[in-house]
């Protein structure tokens, strides 16, 4: 391996690059956003396995996310998009009804409108069947037409660490606590850290946290007990759609492929996969997504790079910097004139 | 949204939401309710509900003070060095008690900003290039030792100098300011790794000027401090490193607002903006002073070097803030990565 490979640009197998010999292949998961249902499963599963502490019931008010964004003490986050598509030409006839997002300004205007416009000042409002879009008995479209069809669509997406073939937070520690395990993942070990909080920073994904109360920096673990114990990690046991797979990260791919290729020729053009390509910023994710949407709609970075990427630069600008400093030094002490010092 | 794809595109999800930036993540960190609201420097990017992608620094105040106090030491050894071979010994005698105290505050704030900071030790487990924090780690455990035995002999009390041991400490001390003044300059400008190799957007894109404003302003305090504590008669190379320290730093700092790029565009809003142009005046101030008043009035060498001093602080301050802040809004995350991933390709949809 060059040491480009090691800071930057795919790299094969980053386990023996930190020095692992014998190993077991890379492991890491392929999060399908398709088939997520946002039960929150693995978000519970984590916290139960990793005994991760409670850190805060908050209701955000912005949807049925209430978790916000991984942390020190969420380690899986399923994120909740709510979404108007408009359908095309079809109007949808939702026009002045309460469809928009939840808890906004907006949602306030509209049902305002339609209250007043409404037969009976409201008062059947609530009163009525209203589909929630929770799964029914009956087939999606067994009504014959588009039904019940609205413009409006729920993405819902479990992130997790990415578990970067060059890790920012990894290159960054500067006790070892955080260390490649033989898996390819990325783990904290919590007797060694200091709590510098250099990781924080240097996550391009904003993953890795410092809890306040405890001072050390937490994340995922990919389950590293679990895997050493041969289970899979707890989320992935626990997600009961399949969204969260988890396997060696060759087979990953394979099958990440396929589900795109099919999802393409379903008509789902938008669904894409998300730090699956090697030759990416980070030379790929151990942690991999199919998304609908822009990564960006789900709180995660369009283009992460590692910054150790520009690390060999910054070394050579400091090095010019000092250099300049040190002949400045030199300089001011040479007396202007050959004449005696002052 | 931008609909260049020709395909039909929704609106963010969060469009016309007013709460967008409620700040309601404040379990676990305490300081959400009180987060400064940043404006969003560019309007049209998507994100989630307006959310950060990236973690805000979790350094409080003590971070920035150390990259003050680092560059002070830096700057004094250096100027305690030459001024040891050039034979001034007052310039010298500051130098190395002022490099010897910022030493000291320097680890002062360093372990205490740890999280935990009983387990400082563990820095001294690995020696990592690709940590900045562990190289300049191992920066400081080098310069220490020579710059405390450079204070020793200072503080020797003056009947003592003559007999064998105090003449043996002060050529150790001339030894041991040599020693420092060797690792100063890695001291000054390491710190500007520090904060490039960060995914912090203001930090990382500052890493081509923020060694020169870095060192500019280590240049700048040290020769303040010799400015204000040492005599005008002896304060030349002082007054001189601190215009080319001045000039240096200044230089370097326009450099890095007048940047394409949005992400730099923190270094030019609210507080951050406010800290350095501030640190810009009293720079420019001291530096000028240095070079005229200074050369014949103590009171106004002595005015000068506490506006370099004040004026390098600063600048570590408002550098600091500034990639806070770019990291406290997603659009500093995620504008210039969507562009540029727009234009690495155009893969359109399910690449």
């Amino acid at each position: 391996m060059t040491d480009e490979h090691s800071l930057y640009g795919p790299l094969q197998d980053p386990a023996a690059d930190a020095g692992h010999r014998e190993h077991p292949p890379r492991v890491g998961f392929f999060t399908d956003t398709s088939v997520c249902i946002g039960c929150k499963a693995c978000e519970v599963a984590c916290k139960e396995w990793n005994d991760v502490p409670e850190d805060g019931l908050d209701l955000l008010g912005m949807s049925f996310d209430n978790t916000g964004m991984l942390g020190a003490s969420s380690w899986r986050h399923v994120a909740f998009v709510e979404q108007e598509r408009p359908l095309g030409r079809q109007d949808p006839g939702l026009t002045g009804l309460p469809t928009g997002p939840s808890a906004t300004g907006h949602t306030a205007e509209v049902t305002a409108d339609a209250l007043r416009e409404a037969p009976r000042g409201g008062g059947e409002l609530g009163t009525g069947p209203v589909d929630l879009g929770f799964p029914s008995f009956d087939l999606p479209g067994a009504a014959g037409d588009a039904g019940n069809r609205t413009d409006f669509r729920w993405l819902m997406a479990s992130d997790v660490c990415k578990h970067c073939t060059h890790a920012g937070c990894l290159d960054v520690c500067p006790t070892g606590a955080l260390f490649r395990t033989e898996f390819g993942s990325v783990v904290v070990q919590p007797d060694i850290c200091n709590g510098c909080g250099y990781c924080v920073s240097g996550c391009p994904y904003g993953v890795i946290d410092r809890r306040a109360d405890d001072g050390r920096a937490w994340k995922c673990t990919l389950c590293y007990d679990r895997l050493r114990g041969g289970l899979e990690p707890a989320c992935a046991k626990a997600c009961p759609t399949d969204s969260i797979q988890f396997g060696p990260l060759d087979e990953l791919r394979e099958r990440a492929d396929r589900r795109l290729e099919q999802l393409h020729e379903a008509g789902v053009a938008e669904a894409r996969l998300y730090g699956r390509d090697p030759d990416d910023g980070v030379g790929g994710d151990g942690a991999f997504f199919l998304l609908l949407d822009d990564p960006e709609v789900y709180g995660l970075p369009p283009d992460p790079v590692v910054p150790t990427r520009d690390l060999p630069a910054m070394w050579r600008y400091a090095g010019a910097a000092a250099s300049a400093l040190l002949a400045a030094t030199v300089a001011v002490f040479v007396e202007p004139g050959a004449g005696g010092r002052r | 949204m931008s609909g260049d794809d020709g395909l039909p595109r929704e609106p963010r999800s969060d469009a016309g939401a007013a709460d967008v930036r409620a700040g309601t993540f404040a379990s676990g960190r305490g300081r959400g309710g009180h987060r400064e609201e940043t404006a969003a420097p560019a309007d049209g990017f998507r994100s989630y509900y307006g959310r950060p992608v990236l973690k805000p620094p979790v350094w409080e105040w003590k971070v920035p003070a150390y990259l003050f106090t680092g560059g002070l030491a830096a700057g004094a050894a250096l100027l305690a060095a030459g001024a040891d071979l050039t034979g001034r010994p007052a310039l010298c005698r500051t130098g190395r008690l002022g490099g010897f105290g910022a030493l000291l505050a320097s680890t002062y704030l360093l372990v205490a900003d740890l999280g935990r900071p009983e387990r400082f030790h563990h820095m001294l487990r690995v020696a990592k290039p690709t940590s900045p924090m562990s190289v300049g780690t191992w920066i400081l455990v080098a310069y220490g030792p020579g710059s405390g035995l450079a204070a020793a002999a200072e503080l020797l009390p003056a009947p003592w100098r003559g007999t064998r041991p105090g003449r043996l400490l002060h050529r150790a001390g001339r030894l041991g300011g040599l020693w420092a003044a060797a690792f100063a300059p890695g001291l000054a400008s390491y710190t500007a790794v520090l904060l490039s190799q960060t995914a912090v957007p203001a930090w990382h894109e500052a890493r081509r000027e923020l060694p020169f404003v870095f060192t500019g302003s280590a240049a700048a305090s040290g020769a303040g401090l010799g400015l204000l504590l040492a005599p005008v008669a002896e304060a030349a190379p002082a007054r001189r490193l601190a215009a080319a320290g001045a000039a240096a730093e200044l230089v370097a700092a326009r450099l890095l607002d007048r940047r394409p790029g949005l992400e730099t565009k923190a270094y030019t809003e609210g507080r951050a903006h406010r800290l350095r142009r501030a640190a810009e005046q009293l720079t420019l101030g001291g530096a000028l002073a240095a070079v005229t008043v200074a050369r014949r009035s103590r009171p106004a060498a002595a005015a000068a070097g506490l506006a370099l001093l004040a004026g390098s602080a600063l600048q570590r301050f408002g550098t600091f803030e500034g990639g806070v802040a770019s990291t406290r809004d997603p659009a500093y995350v995620v504008v210039p990565q969507r562009a540029r991933r727009n234009a690495a390709a155009e893969p359109g949809l399910g690449r």
